[in-house]
C-alpha cells in the first residue's frame, strides 16, 4: 500500500508552485529589488543602533576639532564646530527615518481611508476627489514649506506637512484600484450575501486594492526623505543643532571651498537611503502591479 | 468637444477656488496671533495692532475668507510685510529669473530624458540599457540641492569655470546671463530627466510591441522611419500628461535650488519669506504657482483631446 494518497501529492505540489510564484519568492529574484532591500536596512540599522555607531555626541561642539578634515580621529572629517559628521550623519538617519515612517503610516491610513471612501461612496467621490485635486496642484515642496511656515519648524509639523502633500496622491491611486475590485464577481457575490459597508470594504475591497497602495507608500517614503532633507535645509525642519541630513547639509553649505566632507556625507546617505526605496518600489511594482511595469524583472 | 471642455473649464474652476481657500488657511494655521508673529516679538504694541488691522486679522473668519476672494478678484493678494510693495508686484518682479530657469531645465529635461529614454527602450536589455536606467534611477534618488552644491564644489571652487551662484539678467550681458544658469538648471533638471527617461522607455516598448508597428516593419520600412514616425509620435501621448507633472516638480525644486545658487526668484522669494514670517507672500507664491499649475493641467487635457482622435470625452 502507498503511503501517499494521489489527492495529497497534487495539493502539496500545488502548495510548493503557489510557493514559488508568490509575491515574495518573485520580489527575492528582482536583483534590483534586492539591493535596494540592502540599502533601505542599511539606513534602518544605522537608525536603530545610532548609539553603538556613533563615535562621539552629535552636538558636542569642539571648537579646536573644527574644519578637520577625515581622519582617524574624525572619521568623516568635522564641521566648522568641531562636531564629529560621522555621529551627526548616524543620529541625522533617526530624524530624516523616523520622519519617513510616520508620514508613510499617516499617508497609509488618511489616503488608503479616502481612497477607499471615494471609490466605495460614489456619491463622495466627487466632493472628495475636488479636494485631492486642489492639494494636488501645489507643487509639493511648495505646499509642504508654507505649511510648515505657518505652524513653526518641528518634526512633527514635517510630518504634517508632507502628509498633507502625499494623501492625495495615495488616496487617487487606492481610489483607481477600488473603483475596479468593487465590480469583481466576489465583491459583487458578498454584497448578493448581504455583507455590510464595513465587511465589504475591510475585508473583500481593501485586501485586493492593496498592491499599488504599497507600492505607492513606499515611493512617498523616498520622497518623504527627499522632502524632509530639502525642508531642513532651508530652515523648516527640526531646528539646530538638532542633526538630521538637511541640517548638517544647511551647516557645510557656507564652507564648500575648506570643508566640503561636511555636505558630502550626508548627501551621500541621502541618495544612498532614496536609491534604495526606489530600487524597492520599482522591485514591488514589478511584482504587485505587472501592468506598471517600468524595469524589467 | 464642447461638452468635455465646458466640464473640464467648470471643474478647473472649482479647483481654483478650493486652492485659493487653501492659500487662504496658511494665515489661519499660525499657532497664536499671526500679526504677534509677523511683527517679531520685540515689536512695539501698536506695530502688532497696525498688521492685525491691515490685515483684517481681528476680523471674524467669515469677512477675513470674503476680504481674500474680493481682493483675489480684484488681483489683490494684499501687501508684503518686509518687501514694503504689494505680493502681485513682488511676485511679477522676480517671475522672469523663475520662468528662464525653468525652461533653461525643461529644455534639458525634455531633450535628454526623450533621447535616453527612446534609446533605453530601442535596446531594451543590453548594457546601454542598464546604464541609461540606472543612471536615471539614481537621478530621481539625489537631492537637487546637494547636487547643486557638489557641482559648485566642482565648477566653481575646485576650477572657475562658472559661477557660484548669482543672477545676471540677458539685458546685462547675455553671456552672463547664461552662465549663471547653467549650473542650477542642470541640478534642477536631474530629477526630471530620470523621470521622463524611465516613462519614456516604458511606453516606448508598450508601443514597439502593438501591432501598427509590426506592420510597418513588415512592409519594409527602415528602422528609424518605424521608430521616429510611427512608434515616436504614439509615444508622445502619455509623455504629454507627464508634462504638468514637471512643471510641478520644477517649481518645487526652485525653492532649494535658488535658495543654493542665490537666484532672485519666486522659490527664493518664498524661502526668504519663510525667515521673514511674511505670511502674504507666502501665500500669495503658494495661490499663483498652484493656478500656473491648474491652468497648465486644463491646456494639456485640451491639446490632449485635440490632438489624440482616439480618445473621446463624454
Amino acid at each position: 500500500m502507498p503511503t501517499l494518497t494521489p489527492a495529497f501529492t497534487t495539493t502539496d505540489a500545488l502548495k510548493r508552485a503557489r510557493w514559488r510564484n508568490s509575491a515574495w519568492i518573485r520580489l527575492l529574484r528582482h536583483r534590483m529589488a534586492v539591493i535596494g532591500f540592502v540599502f533601505c536596512l542599511a539606513a534602518l540599522l544605522m537608525a536603530v543602533f545610532a548609539d553603538a555607531l556613533a563615535t562621539h555626541h552629535p552636538e558636542r561642539t569642539r571648537i579646536r576639532d573644527a574644519f578637520q578634515a577625515p581622519s582617524p580621529a574624525h572619521v568623516l572629517g568635522a564641521d566648522h564646530l568641531g562636531r564629529d559628521i560621522w555621529s551627526r550623519v548616524v543620529y541625522g538617519s533617526r530624524i530624516s527615518i523616523g520622519i519617513g515612517v510616520a508620514t508613510v503610516v499617516l499617508t497609509g491610513v488618511i489616503g488608503a481611508a479616502f481612497g477607499l471612501i471615494s471609490g466605495y461612496f460614489r456619491q463622495l467621490d466627487d466632493p472628495l476627489m475636488r479636494v485631492m485635486d486642489a492639494l494636488m496642484a501645489f507643487p509639493g515642496v511648495m505646499l509642504a514649506v508654507a505649511i510648515t511656515a505657518a505652524l513653526g519648524p518641528s518634526a512633527v509639523n514635517v510630518v504634517i506637512a508632507l502628509t498633507a502633500v502625499y494623501v492625495p496622491r495615495t488616496a487617487r491611486i487606492t481610489r483607481a484600484s477600488v473603483l475596479v475590485v468593487r465590480e469583481m464577481d466576489y465583491v459583487q457575490a458578498a454584497r448578493a450575501l448581504g455583507a455590510g459597508h464595513t465587511r465589504m470594504i475591510l475585508r473583500h475591497i481593501l485586501p485586493n486594492s492593496l498592491g499599488p497602495l504599497v507600492v505607492q507608500l513606499t515611493f512617498v517614503f523616498a520622497y518623504a526623505v527627499l522632502s524632509e532633507a530639502a525642508l531642513s535645509f532651508l530652515g523648516m525642519g527640526p531646528p539646530p543643532p538638532t542633526p538630521t541630513w538637511g541640517n548638517i547639509i544647511s551647516d557645510g553649505r557656507d564652507y564648500l571651498r575648506e570643508a566640503p566632507w561636511i555636505c558630502l556625507y550626508p548627501g551621500l546617505a541621502i541618495s544612498v537611503t532614496v536609491l534604495g526605496l526606489n530600487l524597492l518600489g520599482d522591485g514591488l511594482r514589478d511584482v504587485l502591479d505587472p501592468r506598471m511595469k517600468v524595469t524589467q524583472g | 468637444m464642447g461638452r468635455y471642455l465646458a466640464g473640464r473649464l467648470i471643474s478647473t474652476l472649482i479647483v481654483l477656488i478650493i486652492v485659493s481657500f487653501i492659500s487662504f488657511c496658511i494665515m489661519q494655521m499660525v499657532p497664536g496671533d499671526p500679526a504677534l508673529v509677523m511683527a517679531g516679538a520685540a515689536a512695539p504694541v501698536d506695530e502688532v495692532r497696525r498688521i492685525r488691522e491691515q490685515f483684517g486679522l481681528d476680523q471674524p473668519f467669515h469677512i477675513q475668507l470674503l476680504r481674500w476672494y474680493a481682493g483675489m478678484l480684484q488681483g489683490d493678494l494684499g501687501q508684503s510685510i518686509t518687501l514694503g510693495r504689494s505680493v502681485v508686484t513682488a511676485i511679477v518682479e522676480r517671475l522672469p529669473s523663475t520662468v528662464a530657469l525653468a525652461c533653461f531645465a525643461f529644455l534639458l529635461t525634455l531633450v535628454f530624458g526623450l533621447i535616453a529614454g527612446v534609446a533605453a527602450a530601442l535596446k531594451q536589455d543590453s548594457w546601454i540599457d542598464h546604464a541609461i536606467m540606472t543612471l536615471a534611477v539614481i537621478g530621481v534618488s539625489v537631492p537637487s540641492f546637494w547636487i547643486g552644491l557638489i557641482m559648485i564644489i566642482g565648477f566653481a571652487v575646485m576650477v572657475d569655470w562658472l559661477p557660484a551662484g548669482g543672477y545676471i539678467t540677458i539685458a546685462e550681458s547675455p553671456s552672463g546671463w547664461f552662465k549663471s544658469l547653467v549650473l542650477p538648471s542642470i541640478a534642477l533638471a536631474l530629477l526630471q530627466m530620470g523621470l521622463l527617461a524611465r516613462i519614456t522607455r516604458a511606453s516606448m516598448i508598450e508601443v514597439l510591441r502593438q501591432d501598427f508597428v509590426r506592420t510597418a516593419q513588415a512592409k519594409g520600412l527602415p528602422r528609424w522611419v518605424v521608430v521616429l514616425k510611427h512608434a515616436f509620435m504614439n509615444v508622445m501621448i502619455p509623455v504629454i500628461t507627464v508634462i504638468g507633472i514637471v512643471f510641478s516638480l520644477l517649481l518645487s525644486g526652485s525653492v532649494v535650488i535658488e535658495t543654493v545658487f542665490s537666484i532672485p526668484g519666486l522659490g527664493r522669494l518664498m524661502a526668504t519669506s519663510i525667515v521673514t514670517r511674511d505670511y502674504p507672500v507666502i501665500q500669495g507664491a503658494l495661490l499663483i504657482t498652484a493656478a500656473m499649475f491648474v491652468l497648465i493641467n486644463l491646456l494639456v487635457d485640451v491639446l490632449y483631446a485635440y490632438f489624440d482622435p482616439r480618445i473621446h470625452y463624454d
